[in-house]
Protein backbone atom coordinates (compact mmCIF):
# COMPACT_ATOMS: atom_id res chain seq x y z
CA UNK A 1 0.00 0.00 0.00
CA UNK A 2 2.86 2.50 1.11
CA UNK A 3 4.69 0.96 -2.40
CA UNK A 4 2.39 2.48 -4.64
CA UNK A 5 2.09 6.17 -3.47
CA UNK A 6 3.59 8.79 -5.98
CA UNK A 7 3.27 10.97 -3.22
CA UNK A 8 2.94 10.77 0.56
CA UNK A 9 2.59 13.40 3.21
CA UNK A 10 3.35 12.22 6.88
CA UNK A 11 2.45 13.86 10.55
CA UNK A 12 3.17 17.46 8.14
CA UNK A 13 2.75 20.73 9.90
CA UNK A 14 3.39 24.13 8.57
CA UNK A 15 3.36 27.29 10.02
CA UNK A 16 2.68 30.66 8.37
CA UNK A 17 4.48 33.25 11.11
CA UNK A 18 2.80 32.51 14.21
CA UNK A 19 -0.21 30.69 12.62
CA UNK A 20 0.08 27.04 12.70
CA UNK A 21 -1.87 26.14 9.98
CA UNK A 22 -1.20 22.35 8.81
CA UNK A 23 -1.62 20.30 11.85
CA UNK A 24 -0.48 16.63 11.19
CA UNK A 25 -1.51 15.90 7.59
CA UNK A 26 -1.43 12.41 6.26
CA UNK A 27 -2.18 12.15 2.92
CA UNK A 28 -1.18 9.49 0.27
CA UNK A 29 -1.20 10.33 -3.57
CA UNK A 30 -1.29 7.11 -5.64
CA UNK A 31 0.59 6.82 -9.07
CA UNK A 32 -1.47 7.76 -12.11
CA UNK A 33 -5.51 9.12 -11.82
CA UNK A 34 -6.54 11.82 -9.67
CA UNK A 35 -6.64 12.73 -6.12
CA UNK A 36 -9.24 15.06 -5.10
CA UNK A 37 -8.58 17.09 -2.00
CA UNK A 38 -11.95 18.39 -0.62
CA UNK A 39 -12.75 20.71 2.61
CA UNK A 40 -13.94 24.08 3.28
CA UNK A 41 -12.79 27.20 3.14
CA UNK A 42 -9.84 27.89 5.05
CA UNK A 43 -9.55 24.16 5.21
CA UNK A 44 -5.73 24.25 4.42
CA UNK A 45 -5.83 22.94 1.55
CA UNK A 46 -3.81 25.58 -0.50
CA UNK A 47 -0.83 25.71 2.23
CA UNK A 48 -1.01 21.27 1.73
CA UNK A 49 -0.33 22.37 -1.63
CA UNK A 50 2.23 24.97 -1.18
CA UNK A 51 3.62 22.94 1.17
CA UNK A 52 4.46 20.30 -0.96
CA UNK A 53 5.75 22.69 -3.51
CA UNK A 54 8.32 23.95 -1.06
CA UNK A 55 6.64 27.37 -1.11
CA UNK A 56 6.08 27.02 2.45
CA UNK A 57 8.05 24.76 4.29
CA UNK A 58 6.84 21.90 6.94
CA UNK A 59 8.28 22.14 10.41
CA UNK A 60 7.48 18.60 11.28
CA UNK A 61 6.74 15.73 9.23
CA UNK A 62 8.03 13.97 5.58
CA UNK A 63 7.11 14.76 2.60
CA UNK A 64 8.02 11.59 0.28
CA UNK A 65 7.85 11.77 -3.56
CA UNK A 66 9.03 8.78 -5.57
CA UNK A 67 10.63 7.19 -2.77
CA UNK A 68 13.03 10.37 -1.79
CA UNK A 69 12.13 12.37 1.12
CA UNK A 70 11.65 16.57 -0.55
CA UNK A 71 10.42 18.14 2.71
CA UNK A 72 13.24 20.72 2.46
CA UNK A 73 14.01 20.46 -1.07
CA UNK A 74 14.01 24.23 -2.61
CA UNK A 75 10.94 25.04 -4.85
CA UNK A 76 12.89 24.87 -7.91
CA UNK A 77 14.35 21.50 -7.30
CA UNK A 78 10.81 20.28 -6.19
CA UNK A 79 9.93 21.37 -9.51
CA UNK A 80 12.83 19.34 -11.41
CA UNK A 81 11.38 16.36 -9.87
CA UNK A 82 8.77 16.62 -11.79
CA UNK A 83 6.07 18.27 -9.86
CA UNK A 84 4.10 21.24 -11.66
CA UNK A 85 1.50 23.47 -9.62
CA UNK A 86 -1.37 25.42 -10.75
CA UNK A 87 -1.66 27.69 -8.25
CA UNK A 88 -4.97 29.30 -6.63
CA UNK A 89 -4.17 32.92 -7.98
CA UNK A 90 -3.35 30.98 -11.58
CA UNK A 91 0.58 33.13 -11.07
CA UNK A 92 0.29 34.28 -15.21
CA UNK A 93 3.15 36.64 -15.98
CA UNK A 94 0.57 39.06 -17.36
CA UNK A 95 3.35 41.42 -18.31
CA UNK A 96 4.73 39.20 -20.71
CA UNK A 97 2.65 37.32 -23.70
CA UNK A 98 0.99 34.29 -23.66
CA UNK A 99 3.53 32.48 -25.50
CA UNK A 100 6.66 34.17 -22.90
CA UNK A 101 4.82 32.25 -20.35
CA UNK A 102 4.84 29.03 -22.41
CA UNK A 103 8.41 29.77 -22.76
CA UNK A 104 9.35 30.09 -19.49
CA UNK A 105 6.93 26.95 -18.03
CA UNK A 106 9.80 24.61 -20.45
CA UNK A 107 12.37 25.28 -18.02
CA UNK A 108 14.52 22.31 -19.91
CA UNK A 109 14.47 23.20 -23.43
CA UNK A 110 12.80 24.12 -26.31
CA UNK A 111 9.54 23.83 -26.39
CA UNK A 112 8.38 20.56 -27.79
CA UNK A 113 6.29 21.11 -31.28
CA UNK A 114 4.25 18.02 -30.28
CA UNK A 115 3.29 18.77 -27.28
CA UNK A 116 2.26 22.06 -27.82
CA UNK A 117 -0.27 21.13 -30.91
CA UNK A 118 -1.82 19.02 -28.35
CA UNK A 119 -1.98 21.49 -25.44
CA UNK A 120 -3.44 24.20 -28.27
CA UNK A 121 -5.88 21.32 -29.20
CA UNK A 122 -6.77 21.17 -25.46
CA UNK A 123 -7.20 24.66 -24.69
CA UNK A 124 -7.44 26.06 -28.34
CA UNK A 125 -7.63 30.00 -26.77
CA UNK A 126 -3.58 29.41 -26.01
CA UNK A 127 -3.24 28.99 -29.84
CA UNK A 128 -5.80 32.05 -30.81
CA UNK A 129 -3.75 34.47 -28.41
CA UNK A 130 -0.83 33.09 -28.39
CA UNK A 131 1.47 36.39 -29.35
CA UNK A 132 -0.88 38.77 -27.18
CA UNK A 133 -0.28 40.30 -23.65
CA UNK A 134 -1.17 37.68 -20.88
CA UNK A 135 -2.67 40.28 -18.92
CA UNK A 136 -5.67 40.77 -21.61
CA UNK A 137 -7.17 37.13 -20.91
CA UNK A 138 -10.26 36.45 -19.14
CA UNK A 139 -9.98 35.07 -16.15
CA UNK A 140 -10.69 30.98 -17.78
CA UNK A 141 -7.81 31.79 -20.78
CA UNK A 142 -5.79 32.66 -17.73
CA UNK A 143 -6.87 29.53 -15.93
CA UNK A 144 -5.87 27.19 -19.12
CA UNK A 145 -2.99 29.24 -19.48
CA UNK A 146 -1.53 28.62 -15.78
CA UNK A 147 -2.99 24.79 -16.52
CA UNK A 148 -1.06 24.94 -19.70
CA UNK A 149 1.82 26.03 -18.55
CA UNK A 150 2.05 23.02 -15.76
CA UNK A 151 1.91 20.41 -19.08
CA UNK A 152 4.29 22.10 -21.14
CA UNK A 153 6.72 19.56 -19.78
CA UNK A 154 5.92 16.10 -19.27
CA UNK A 155 5.48 15.69 -15.16
CA UNK A 156 4.49 12.79 -13.17
CA UNK A 157 2.39 15.09 -10.51
CA UNK A 158 0.67 17.89 -10.98
CA UNK A 159 -0.99 20.43 -7.97
CA UNK A 160 -3.97 22.25 -9.22
CA UNK A 161 -5.55 24.55 -7.04
CA UNK A 162 -9.57 24.98 -8.01
CA UNK A 163 -9.10 25.34 -11.55
CA UNK A 164 -12.54 25.91 -11.77
CA UNK A 165 -13.13 28.97 -9.40
CA UNK A 166 -15.33 31.60 -10.94
CA UNK A 167 -15.96 29.99 -14.17
CA UNK A 168 -19.05 29.23 -16.53
CA UNK A 169 -20.28 26.03 -16.85
CA UNK A 170 -18.91 25.86 -20.49
CA UNK A 171 -15.56 26.45 -19.64
CA UNK A 172 -15.51 24.47 -16.07
CA UNK A 173 -16.70 21.41 -18.94
CA UNK A 174 -13.50 22.31 -20.86
CA UNK A 175 -11.60 22.55 -18.04
CA UNK A 176 -12.62 18.99 -16.53
CA UNK A 177 -12.35 17.27 -20.60
CA UNK A 178 -8.50 18.91 -20.53
CA UNK A 179 -7.67 17.43 -17.09
CA UNK A 180 -9.48 13.61 -18.30
CA UNK A 181 -7.55 13.57 -21.25
CA UNK A 182 -4.35 14.44 -19.29
CA UNK A 183 -5.05 11.78 -16.60
CA UNK A 184 -4.89 9.48 -19.52
CA UNK A 185 -1.07 10.49 -20.17
CA UNK A 186 0.10 8.68 -17.27
CA UNK A 187 0.32 12.34 -15.32
CA UNK A 188 -0.89 12.18 -11.32
CA UNK A 189 -3.06 14.69 -10.50
CA UNK A 190 -3.97 16.10 -6.83
CA UNK A 191 -6.60 18.24 -7.92
CA UNK A 192 -8.08 20.88 -5.21
CA UNK A 193 -11.70 21.08 -5.81
CA UNK A 194 -15.08 22.58 -4.49
CA UNK A 195 -17.29 21.87 -7.32
CA UNK A 196 -18.32 18.40 -5.52
CA UNK A 197 -19.98 17.44 -9.17
CA UNK A 198 -17.04 18.08 -10.69
CA UNK A 199 -14.77 16.60 -8.65
CA UNK A 200 -16.70 13.22 -8.10
CA UNK A 201 -16.58 13.09 -12.33
CA UNK A 202 -13.35 13.00 -12.39
CA UNK A 203 -11.50 11.52 -9.14
CA UNK A 204 -10.20 8.48 -8.22
CA UNK A 205 -9.37 8.66 -4.80
CA UNK A 206 -10.30 11.70 -2.53
CA UNK A 207 -8.78 13.26 0.79
CA UNK A 208 -11.29 15.63 2.85
CA UNK A 209 -9.32 18.10 5.21
CA UNK A 210 -10.90 20.37 7.95
CA UNK A 211 -8.83 22.50 10.06
CA UNK A 212 -5.31 21.50 8.99
CA UNK A 213 -6.03 17.85 9.35
CA UNK A 214 -6.81 15.04 6.75
CA UNK A 215 -10.56 13.71 8.28
CA UNK A 216 -11.35 11.53 5.62
CA UNK A 217 -9.64 9.10 2.89
CA UNK A 218 -10.70 7.01 0.54
CA UNK A 219 -12.44 6.39 -2.80
CA UNK A 220 -14.06 8.89 -4.79
CA UNK A 221 -16.85 6.28 -5.62
CA UNK A 222 -17.29 5.23 -2.13
CA UNK A 223 -17.99 8.68 -1.30
CA UNK A 224 -19.98 9.92 -4.01
CA UNK A 225 -22.12 7.04 -3.32
CA UNK A 226 -22.84 7.79 0.31
CA UNK A 227 -24.96 10.81 0.81
CA UNK A 228 -24.70 10.62 4.49
CA UNK A 229 -21.21 10.59 4.51
CA UNK A 230 -20.71 13.61 2.30
CA UNK A 231 -23.38 15.50 4.70
CA UNK A 232 -21.02 14.32 7.70
CA UNK A 233 -18.24 15.30 5.93
CA UNK A 234 -18.71 18.46 4.17
CA UNK A 235 -22.54 18.68 4.66
CA UNK A 236 -22.12 22.51 4.93
CA UNK A 237 -19.51 23.06 2.21
CA UNK A 238 -21.55 21.73 -0.14
CA UNK A 239 -24.38 23.65 0.44
CA UNK A 240 -22.24 26.89 0.15
CA UNK A 241 -20.97 26.13 -3.05
CA UNK A 242 -23.50 24.21 -5.28
CA UNK B 1 -14.08 21.02 -26.08
CA UNK B 2 -17.15 22.62 -27.00
CA UNK B 3 -17.00 25.82 -29.56
CA UNK B 4 -19.18 28.33 -26.67
CA UNK B 5 -16.73 27.69 -24.57
CA UNK B 6 -13.33 29.00 -26.46
CA UNK B 7 -15.28 31.72 -28.02
CA UNK B 8 -12.26 34.28 -28.26
CA UNK B 9 -12.72 37.30 -26.18
CA UNK B 10 -10.20 39.42 -25.71
CA UNK B 11 -10.40 42.87 -23.63
CA UNK B 12 -9.24 45.55 -26.19
CA UNK B 13 -7.30 48.95 -23.78
CA UNK B 14 -9.42 51.68 -24.47
CA UNK B 15 -7.33 54.49 -27.14
CA UNK B 16 -7.75 57.03 -23.97
CA UNK B 17 -5.95 54.76 -21.65
CA UNK B 18 -2.93 53.48 -24.47
CA UNK B 19 -3.06 57.60 -24.49
CA UNK B 20 -2.66 57.66 -20.92
CA UNK B 21 0.57 54.63 -21.14
CA UNK B 22 2.35 56.13 -23.78
CA UNK B 23 2.20 59.49 -22.46
CA UNK B 24 5.44 59.74 -20.30
CA UNK B 25 7.42 58.95 -23.41
CA UNK B 26 6.95 62.51 -24.47
CA UNK B 27 6.96 64.07 -21.39
CA UNK B 28 11.07 64.45 -22.33
CA UNK B 29 10.42 66.07 -25.74
CA UNK B 30 8.25 68.37 -24.18
CA UNK B 31 10.39 69.64 -21.27
CA UNK B 32 13.40 70.37 -24.13
CA UNK B 33 10.70 72.65 -26.16
CA UNK B 34 10.06 73.92 -23.04
CA UNK B 35 13.23 74.83 -22.13
CA UNK B 36 13.84 75.88 -25.75
CA UNK B 37 11.09 78.47 -24.66
CA UNK B 38 12.27 79.52 -21.72
CA UNK B 39 16.02 80.34 -22.79
CA UNK B 40 15.16 81.63 -26.02
CA UNK B 41 18.69 81.11 -27.66
CA UNK B 42 18.41 78.05 -29.79
CA UNK B 43 22.54 77.79 -29.52
CA UNK B 44 22.31 77.62 -25.99
CA UNK B 45 19.48 75.20 -25.97
CA UNK B 46 21.09 72.88 -27.78
CA UNK B 47 24.87 73.38 -25.44
CA UNK B 48 22.13 72.76 -22.68
CA UNK B 49 20.34 70.27 -23.77
CA UNK B 50 22.86 67.62 -24.90
CA UNK B 51 25.17 68.10 -21.51
CA UNK B 52 21.31 67.25 -20.23
CA UNK B 53 20.82 64.44 -21.91
CA UNK B 54 24.62 62.84 -21.72
CA UNK B 55 23.84 64.05 -17.70
CA UNK B 56 20.53 61.82 -17.74
CA UNK B 57 22.06 58.94 -19.53
CA UNK B 58 24.87 58.95 -17.55
CA UNK B 59 22.18 58.61 -14.84
CA UNK B 60 20.47 55.94 -15.73
CA UNK B 61 23.24 53.82 -16.63
CA UNK B 62 23.85 53.95 -12.48
CA UNK B 63 20.30 53.80 -11.80
CA UNK B 64 19.25 51.29 -14.21
CA UNK B 65 21.06 48.23 -12.16
CA UNK B 66 19.18 49.34 -9.16
CA UNK B 67 15.95 49.92 -10.22
CA UNK B 68 15.81 45.92 -11.62
CA UNK B 69 17.35 45.11 -8.23
CA UNK B 70 14.49 46.65 -6.43
CA UNK B 71 12.33 45.26 -8.93
CA UNK B 72 13.40 41.64 -8.95
CA UNK B 73 14.06 40.93 -5.41
CA UNK B 74 12.70 44.02 -3.06
CA UNK B 75 15.95 44.47 -2.13
CA UNK B 76 16.58 48.42 -1.34
CA UNK B 77 20.26 49.12 -1.62
CA UNK B 78 21.89 52.09 -0.37
CA UNK B 79 25.56 50.83 -0.99
CA UNK B 80 24.93 51.34 -4.70
CA UNK B 81 26.55 54.67 -4.63
CA UNK B 82 30.13 52.31 -3.44
CA UNK B 83 30.23 50.57 -6.82
CA UNK B 84 30.45 54.09 -8.39
CA UNK B 85 33.04 55.28 -6.20
CA UNK B 86 35.42 52.22 -6.61
CA UNK B 87 34.90 51.79 -10.54
CA UNK B 88 35.71 55.41 -11.20
CA UNK B 89 39.04 54.81 -9.00
CA UNK B 90 39.46 52.02 -11.12
CA UNK B 91 38.92 53.80 -14.11
CA UNK B 92 41.39 56.37 -12.97
CA UNK B 93 43.92 53.98 -12.09
CA UNK B 94 44.13 52.27 -15.35
CA UNK B 95 43.98 55.48 -17.12
CA UNK B 96 47.03 56.60 -15.30
CA UNK B 97 48.98 53.50 -15.97
CA UNK B 98 47.95 54.03 -19.30
CA UNK B 99 49.45 57.77 -19.47
CA UNK B 100 51.42 57.18 -22.64
CA UNK B 101 47.89 56.02 -24.32
CA UNK B 102 45.46 58.85 -23.34
CA UNK B 103 48.54 61.81 -24.19
CA UNK B 104 48.81 60.18 -27.66
CA UNK B 105 47.63 61.64 -30.83
CA UNK B 106 46.39 58.95 -32.01
CA UNK B 107 42.37 58.52 -31.28
CA UNK B 108 42.88 54.51 -31.55
CA UNK B 109 44.93 54.39 -28.77
CA UNK B 110 42.74 57.17 -26.77
CA UNK B 111 39.61 55.03 -27.11
CA UNK B 112 41.64 51.81 -26.09
CA UNK B 113 42.84 52.84 -22.91
CA UNK B 114 39.45 54.07 -22.35
CA UNK B 115 37.75 50.92 -23.17
CA UNK B 116 40.28 48.73 -20.89
CA UNK B 117 39.77 51.47 -18.22
CA UNK B 118 35.87 50.35 -18.75
CA UNK B 119 36.53 47.08 -18.67
CA UNK B 120 38.68 46.80 -16.13
CA UNK B 121 36.29 49.19 -13.84
CA UNK B 122 33.21 46.81 -14.75
CA UNK B 123 35.16 43.72 -13.72
CA UNK B 124 36.09 44.51 -9.97
CA UNK B 125 32.95 46.40 -9.56
CA UNK B 126 30.95 43.12 -10.86
CA UNK B 127 33.42 41.11 -8.65
CA UNK B 128 32.14 43.69 -5.48
CA UNK B 129 28.92 43.16 -6.29
CA UNK B 130 29.00 39.14 -6.09
CA UNK B 131 30.90 39.55 -2.96
CA UNK B 132 28.20 42.40 -1.41
CA UNK B 133 25.39 40.40 -2.50
CA UNK B 134 26.55 37.23 -0.58
CA UNK B 135 28.14 38.58 2.71
CA UNK B 136 25.96 41.64 2.78
CA UNK B 137 22.46 41.83 1.39
CA UNK B 138 21.62 37.65 1.60
CA UNK B 139 21.06 37.73 4.80
CA UNK B 140 18.53 40.78 4.90
CA UNK B 141 16.45 39.22 2.51
CA UNK B 142 12.57 40.38 3.40
CA UNK B 143 13.73 43.13 5.92
CA UNK B 144 13.61 46.41 4.17
CA UNK B 145 14.79 48.42 7.29
CA UNK B 146 17.65 46.35 8.21
CA UNK B 147 18.61 46.28 3.95
CA UNK B 148 18.94 50.15 4.77
CA UNK B 149 21.21 50.18 7.57
CA UNK B 150 23.34 47.26 6.61
CA UNK B 151 23.72 48.68 2.75
CA UNK B 152 24.71 51.85 4.36
CA UNK B 153 27.06 50.41 6.42
CA UNK B 154 28.38 48.51 3.66
CA UNK B 155 28.97 52.06 1.65
CA UNK B 156 30.76 53.57 4.86
CA UNK B 157 33.09 50.39 4.45
CA UNK B 158 33.58 50.82 0.58
CA UNK B 159 34.18 54.20 1.04
CA UNK B 160 37.05 53.28 4.02
CA UNK B 161 38.47 51.10 1.71
CA UNK B 162 38.88 53.54 -0.90
CA UNK B 163 40.89 55.85 1.49
CA UNK B 164 43.47 52.94 2.72
CA UNK B 165 43.80 51.98 -1.30
CA UNK B 166 43.64 55.49 -2.98
CA UNK B 167 44.46 57.79 -0.12
CA UNK B 168 42.07 60.46 1.56
CA UNK B 169 42.69 63.14 -1.39
CA UNK B 170 40.56 63.42 -4.50
CA UNK B 171 42.23 62.19 -7.75
CA UNK B 172 42.14 64.31 -11.06
CA UNK B 173 42.72 63.36 -14.71
CA UNK B 174 42.68 64.49 -17.94
CA UNK B 175 40.27 63.08 -20.36
CA UNK B 176 42.02 61.21 -23.63
CA UNK B 177 43.07 64.09 -26.15
CA UNK B 178 40.47 62.36 -28.26
CA UNK B 179 37.88 63.31 -25.98
CA UNK B 180 38.11 66.80 -25.13
CA UNK B 181 37.16 69.93 -27.06
CA UNK B 182 33.74 70.27 -28.54
CA UNK B 183 32.28 70.36 -31.95
CA UNK B 184 30.93 73.92 -33.07
CA UNK B 185 27.47 74.03 -34.85
CA UNK B 186 26.57 76.94 -35.96
CA UNK B 187 27.05 79.35 -32.27
CA UNK B 188 26.71 75.79 -30.52
CA UNK B 189 29.67 74.31 -28.76
CA UNK B 190 29.04 70.98 -27.88
CA UNK B 191 31.55 68.77 -26.08
CA UNK B 192 32.67 65.53 -27.20
CA UNK B 193 32.27 63.83 -24.63
CA UNK B 194 28.98 64.24 -23.83
CA UNK B 195 27.66 62.84 -27.29
CA UNK B 196 29.92 59.83 -26.47
CA UNK B 197 27.94 59.64 -23.09
CA UNK B 198 25.00 59.84 -24.65
CA UNK B 199 25.80 57.31 -27.28
CA UNK B 200 27.43 54.82 -24.79
CA UNK B 201 23.66 55.60 -22.49
CA UNK B 202 21.71 55.14 -26.08
CA UNK B 203 23.31 51.63 -27.02
CA UNK B 204 23.48 50.22 -23.55
CA UNK B 205 19.17 51.31 -23.12
CA UNK B 206 18.46 49.62 -26.41
CA UNK B 207 20.47 46.45 -25.85
CA UNK B 208 19.09 46.28 -22.07
CA UNK B 209 15.59 46.54 -23.93
CA UNK B 210 16.44 44.13 -26.33
CA UNK B 211 17.33 41.74 -23.55
CA UNK B 212 14.55 42.08 -21.53
CA UNK B 213 12.18 41.59 -24.03
CA UNK B 214 13.64 39.09 -26.53
CA UNK B 215 16.04 36.88 -24.61
CA UNK B 216 14.86 33.99 -21.56
CA UNK B 217 16.75 35.57 -18.90
CA UNK B 218 15.39 38.45 -19.70
CA UNK B 219 11.80 37.14 -19.37
CA UNK B 220 12.78 35.62 -16.75
CA UNK B 221 13.93 38.88 -15.06
CA UNK B 222 10.31 40.17 -15.68
CA UNK B 223 8.51 36.99 -14.79
CA UNK B 224 10.76 37.62 -11.54
CA UNK B 225 9.64 41.06 -11.12
CA UNK B 226 6.20 40.29 -11.26
CA UNK B 227 5.83 37.27 -9.46
CA UNK B 228 9.19 35.34 -8.05
CA UNK B 229 7.10 32.38 -6.66
CA UNK B 230 5.77 31.48 -9.66
CA UNK B 231 9.46 31.69 -11.56
CA UNK B 232 10.87 29.23 -8.90
CA UNK B 233 7.46 26.77 -9.20
CA UNK B 234 8.54 26.48 -12.28
CA UNK B 235 11.87 25.40 -11.61
CA UNK B 236 14.24 28.50 -12.17
CA UNK B 237 16.43 29.37 -8.76
CA UNK B 238 15.51 33.25 -8.63
CA UNK B 239 18.26 33.63 -5.99
CA UNK B 240 21.12 32.86 -8.85
CA UNK B 241 18.95 34.97 -11.19
CA UNK B 242 19.48 37.74 -8.60
CA UNK B 243 22.82 37.80 -8.32
CA UNK B 244 23.32 37.95 -12.05
CA UNK B 245 21.59 40.73 -11.90
CA UNK B 246 23.07 42.78 -8.43
CA UNK B 247 26.21 41.74 -10.49
CA UNK B 248 25.58 42.83 -13.63
CA UNK B 249 23.87 46.54 -11.74
CA UNK B 250 26.90 46.61 -9.89
CA UNK B 251 29.49 46.80 -12.84
CA UNK B 252 26.60 49.48 -14.88
CA UNK B 253 26.94 51.66 -11.78
CA UNK B 254 31.03 51.23 -11.65
CA UNK B 255 30.75 51.96 -15.85
CA UNK B 256 28.48 54.97 -14.71
CA UNK B 257 31.54 56.00 -12.06
CA UNK B 258 34.12 56.18 -14.88
CA UNK B 259 31.80 57.82 -17.28
CA UNK B 260 30.58 60.40 -14.64
CA UNK B 261 34.55 60.73 -13.17
CA UNK B 262 35.61 61.30 -16.73
CA UNK B 263 32.72 64.02 -17.12
CA UNK B 264 34.09 66.13 -13.72
CA UNK B 265 37.97 65.32 -14.34
CA UNK B 266 38.08 64.97 -10.70
CA UNK B 267 36.88 61.68 -8.05
CA UNK B 268 36.35 61.67 -4.68
CA UNK B 269 35.52 59.00 -1.94
CA UNK B 270 32.28 60.13 -1.33
CA UNK B 271 31.06 60.66 -4.87
CA UNK B 272 28.75 57.97 -4.78
CA UNK B 273 26.73 58.73 -2.31
CA UNK B 274 26.63 62.34 -3.55
CA UNK B 275 25.05 61.34 -6.76
CA UNK B 276 23.18 58.56 -5.47
CA UNK B 277 20.60 61.21 -4.39
CA UNK B 278 20.24 61.84 -7.85
CA UNK B 279 19.89 58.27 -8.71
CA UNK B 280 17.26 57.69 -6.11
CA UNK B 281 15.21 60.24 -7.79
CA UNK B 282 15.37 58.96 -10.46
CA UNK B 283 14.21 55.18 -9.49
CA UNK B 284 11.62 56.83 -7.44
CA UNK B 285 10.34 58.67 -10.68
CA UNK B 286 10.76 55.77 -13.32
CA UNK B 287 8.48 53.49 -11.17
CA UNK B 288 10.33 51.30 -8.59
CA UNK B 289 11.76 48.33 -11.42
CA UNK B 290 10.87 49.91 -14.19
CA UNK B 291 13.78 50.25 -16.89
CA UNK B 292 12.16 52.42 -19.25
CA UNK B 293 10.34 54.67 -16.58
CA UNK B 294 13.56 54.71 -14.79
CA UNK B 295 15.36 55.99 -18.54
CA UNK B 296 12.71 58.61 -18.56
CA UNK B 297 13.01 60.12 -15.72
CA UNK B 298 17.27 60.25 -16.01
CA UNK B 299 16.49 62.53 -19.00
CA UNK B 300 14.09 64.76 -17.55
CA UNK B 301 16.33 65.15 -14.47
CA UNK B 302 19.62 65.49 -16.85
CA UNK B 303 17.55 68.54 -18.78
CA UNK B 304 16.26 69.68 -15.71
CA UNK B 305 19.42 70.35 -13.66
CA UNK B 306 21.39 71.91 -16.87
CA UNK B 307 17.72 74.07 -17.81
CA UNK B 308 17.71 75.60 -14.50
CA UNK B 309 21.19 76.05 -13.96
CA UNK B 310 21.18 77.83 -17.16
CA UNK B 311 18.23 79.89 -16.22
CA UNK B 312 18.14 80.50 -12.12
CA UNK B 313 21.13 78.67 -10.60
CA UNK B 314 20.18 79.19 -6.99
CA UNK B 315 16.83 76.95 -7.74
CA UNK B 316 19.03 74.04 -9.69
CA UNK B 317 19.44 72.36 -6.64
CA UNK B 318 15.81 71.78 -5.15
CA UNK B 319 14.71 71.45 -9.17
CA UNK B 320 14.57 67.52 -9.33
CA UNK B 321 13.22 67.17 -5.94
CA UNK B 322 9.89 69.66 -7.25
CA UNK B 323 10.21 67.24 -10.36
CA UNK B 324 9.40 64.15 -8.16
CA UNK B 325 7.15 66.09 -6.50
CA UNK B 326 5.15 66.78 -9.35
CA UNK B 327 5.62 63.66 -10.66
CA UNK B 328 4.59 61.65 -7.78
CA UNK B 329 1.97 63.86 -7.77
CA UNK B 330 0.54 62.67 -11.16
CA UNK B 331 1.73 59.34 -10.79
CA UNK B 332 1.86 57.79 -6.78
CA UNK B 333 3.75 54.76 -8.23
CA UNK B 334 6.23 56.28 -10.48
CA UNK B 335 5.58 56.74 -14.66
CA UNK B 336 5.92 53.44 -15.36
CA UNK B 337 4.53 51.34 -12.29
CA UNK B 338 5.63 47.75 -12.18
CA UNK B 339 3.26 45.06 -11.79
CA UNK B 340 3.32 42.70 -8.58
CA UNK B 341 1.35 40.06 -8.13
CA UNK B 342 1.84 40.47 -4.11
N1 LIG C 1 -0.06 33.94 4.17
C1 LIG C 1 -0.85 33.59 5.22
N2 LIG C 1 -0.69 34.21 6.39
C2 LIG C 1 -1.48 33.88 7.45
N3 LIG C 1 -2.44 32.95 7.41
C3 LIG C 1 -2.65 32.31 6.26
C4 LIG C 1 -1.87 32.60 5.11
N4 LIG C 1 -2.29 31.81 4.10
C5 LIG C 1 -3.28 31.07 4.62
N5 LIG C 1 -3.50 31.37 5.91
C6 LIG C 1 -4.51 30.76 6.78
O1 LIG C 1 -4.38 29.37 6.72
C7 LIG C 1 -5.62 28.73 6.75
C8 LIG C 1 -5.73 27.78 5.58
O2 LIG C 1 -5.68 28.54 4.38
P1 LIG C 1 -5.71 27.87 2.96
O3 LIG C 1 -5.55 28.96 1.97
O4 LIG C 1 -4.75 26.76 2.92
O5 LIG C 1 -7.19 27.30 2.91
P2 LIG C 1 -7.97 26.65 1.72
O6 LIG C 1 -8.44 25.34 2.20
O7 LIG C 1 -7.16 26.68 0.49
O8 LIG C 1 -9.21 27.63 1.59
P3 LIG C 1 -10.02 28.13 0.30
O9 LIG C 1 -11.00 27.07 -0.01
O10 LIG C 1 -10.70 29.36 0.79
O11 LIG C 1 -9.03 28.38 -0.77
C9 LIG C 1 -6.66 29.83 6.73
O12 LIG C 1 -7.13 29.99 8.04
C10 LIG C 1 -5.91 31.05 6.31
O13 LIG C 1 -6.43 32.19 6.92
MG1 LIG D 1 -7.31 27.61 -1.28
Amino acid sequence: MMADALLSLSGVHTHIGPYHILQGVDLKVPEGGVTVLLGRNGAGKTTTLRTIMGLWTASKGDIRFDDHVITRLATPEISRRGIALVPEDMGIFTDLTVAENMILAAASGPMDAKRLSWIKELFPPIGTFWNSSAGTLSGGQKQMLSVARAIIEPRRLILIDEPTKGLAPAIIKAMTDALRELKETDTTILLVEQNFAMASSIGDTVAVMDDGRIIHSGSMKELAGNAALQEKLMGLSLEAHQ
Amino acid sequence: MSEAAIKPRIEKIPLKEQIFQKLPVFLVPMLALAGLIAIGNPSSWLTLTVAGLAMGMMIFIMASGLTVVFGLMDVINFGHGAFVAVGAFVGFTVLAWLAGWTASPSVMLNLAAVLIAILAAMLITGLLGLAFERVIVMPVYGEHLKQILVTMGGLIVAQQMIYVVWGPDELHISRPQALQGSFVIGEAAIEKYRLVAVAIGLVLFVAMRHILKKTKIGLLVRAGVENGEMVEALGYRIRRLFLIVFMTGSALAGLGGVMWGLYQETITAHMGSEIMVLVFIVVIIGGLGSVEGCFIGAMLVGLLANYTAFLAPKVALISTIALMVVILMWRPQGLYPVVKAK
